[in-house]
């Protein structure tokens, strides 16, 4: 009868078959991926401290590791964008490709990597500076020295951070002077400024106070539009509240990654739902 | 009008999902509504046709019922909700619960309307069932509206109504028995008529207990299994 598949407008027109297929929620694999870790061992000295991980990080959407102190995953993190280079006796086998490049290649220009894969820190670390110089800084390293120009992509990375409003009265003044969580999201305006393909978030709230922390988690939210996300963080419901995918790592090996949704509801593995019921022995 | 408690997160995302979840319920409660309706007009009109797709519609209602506890489930998991979030999320789980189970009530009239169809007219007592089926119909709609504007003095109001529909049921009954006893040759009509009574006095216990878990999201208390006199405190009190 043609006046039952007609949506009433009780229902608010919900197709109740279209249901099933929001249900399953997205899968790594059903967008564009940005980066791809592929058989990653890491060595400090003879200690291994990651043991073969392979995963996708899907293009434009937050992926958080999580895991205990020591599971590796700020390690996995700053391999994204060749932080670990800096320690003594490092040595890396395997590949991460980054849009299909493989980032350890020999002819890789680190500083041009690290321009397209910015990072932010566990304590935010604004420069000495005015405000408005440590947004800019970055831009005058690459080259850009025209005020004007200079004034707009201020103005527009501050206002990706949700910081504009805060201090666009005083961009001179010192940087020092904003209180943990403004100083955290002017680190994430200096690092949106050079426009990066991928954000790395290394423990980004775990010295902010909740309100801050809330404010981080809903600008990147935001961010996530524009931007590739990956997020260390020690805080599982944080990475249950900003995350799409996430991996949890334990000892150096990667145990589960999948949909965010699917591992807080239904984790596959034993470890994972030890984790993160905080069974943990 | 002051934005609701539930949209004033920092987090935009968390209250996108509440209120999402929200229209769902709504969206359930809408399509719920209109099962009565048709399964009572199918009763009347011995309309088979009609009784049949009510039957056949039940899975939409059960498909909207599985798919709003997943996204609870969802929500719990991920946001750890508090206070008046995890009232309304917790109002939300119990009262899909009972919009499914008022589904399955509309899907037993429609059924028994299959049934009467078959069988010769028969008025006796139908103008009685379908004043209450309006009746009936009335409170789950005020139920809804009243989870709709999270509305704790609406919400009393609609519980209070239960009252009402058991002393009609009631009588339904009496008349019921009546016409039997006059006649034995109708009772396996009249008992197809009983049974749709019956599952509209049950949907008016239903709508009751939606209302009773919209007092409890507003003012924090738990309502059920209490007199309307100590309900009526709660509400206008405080």
């Amino acid at each position: 009868m043609s006046g039952v598949q007609t949506k009433t407008p009780l229902t608010h027109g919900i197709d109740i078959e279209s249901l099933e297929r929001e249900q399953t929620g997205s899968r790594v694999d059903d967008g564009t991926i940005a980066a791809e870790v592929d058989g990653l061992n890491l060595f400090y000295g003879a200690k291994q401290a990651l043991r073969d991980i392979s995963l996708r990080v899907p293009e434009k959407k937050v992926t958080a590791f999580i895991g205990p102190s020591g599971c590796g995953k700020s390690t996995l993190l700053r391999c994204f964008n060749r932080m670990n280079d800096l320690i003594d006796g490092c040595r890396i086998e395997g590949q991460i490709r980054l849009h299909g490049k493989n980032i350890f290649d020999r002819d890789v220009d680190v500083a041009i990597l690290r321009r397209r894969v910015g990072m932010v820190f566990q304590k935010p670390n604004p420069f000495p500076k005015s405000i408005y110089e440590n947004v800019a800084y970055g831009l005058r390293l690459a080259g850009q020295s025209k005020k004007r120009e200079l004034d707009e992509i201020v103005e527009w990375a501050l206002k990706g951070a949700a910081l504009w409003d805060e201090v666009k009265d005083r961009l001179e003044d010192s940087a020092l002077g904003l209180s943990g969580g403004q100083q955290q999201r002017l680190v994430i305006a200096r690092a949106i400024a050079i426009q990066p393909d991928v954000i790395l978030l290394d423990e980004p709230c775990s010295a902010l106070d909740p309100i801050s922390t809330l404010k981080v988690e809903e600008l990147i939210n935001e961010l996530k539009n524009r931007y590739t996300i990956v997020i260390v963080t020690h805080n599982m419901q944080q990475a249950a509240r900003v995350s799409d995918f996430t991996a949890f790592m334990y000892m150096g090996d990667l145990v589960e990654f999948g949909n965010t949704d699917q591992l807080f509801t239904k984790p596959k593995q034993k470890q994972t739902e030890d984790y993160i019921t905080g069974r943990y022995g | 009008m002051n934005t609701p408690g539930y949209k004033s997160h920092i987090s935009s995302q968390f209250n996108a999902e509440l209120e999402d979840v929200r229209q769902r319920v709504l969206a359930m409660g809408g399509l719920v509504e209109q099962q009565i309706v048709d399964a009572t007009h199918a009763l009347m009109d011995r309309d088979a046709e009609r009784a049949a797709e009510v039957a056949k519609n039940d899975y939409k209602v059960n498909g909207l019922e599985v798919f709003i506890d997943d996204e609870c489930a969802r929500i719990l998991a991920r946001r750890q909700p508090t206070a008046s979030d995890l009232r309304l999320v917790y109002a939300v789980i119990k009262t899909i619960t009972d919009l499914e189970r008022i589904g399955d009530e509309a899907e037993k009239i429609a059924r028994m309307a299959m049934d009467l169809a078959q069988h010769d007219r028969f008025s006796e007592g139908m103008l009685e069932v379908q004043h209450l089926s309006r009746h009936v119909t009335q409170m789950v709609h005020d139920a809804l509206d009243a989870f709709a504007r999270m509305d704790a003095e609406a919400a009393f109001a609609a519980a209070r109504e239960d009252q009402a529909i058991d002393r009609e049921y009631e009588a339904l009954m009496r008349q019921c028995i009546t016409f039997m006893m006059e006649d034995p040759r109708t009772i396996r009509r009249v008992m197809d008529i009983i049974w749709s009574v019956r599952a509209l006095e049950r949907i008016g216990d239903h709508a009751k207990n939606i209302a009773e878990y919209v007092i409890y999201y507003v003012k924090g208390k738990d309502v059920r299994h209490v007199s309307l006199e100590a309900m009526e405190k709660e509400v206008k009190g405080g």
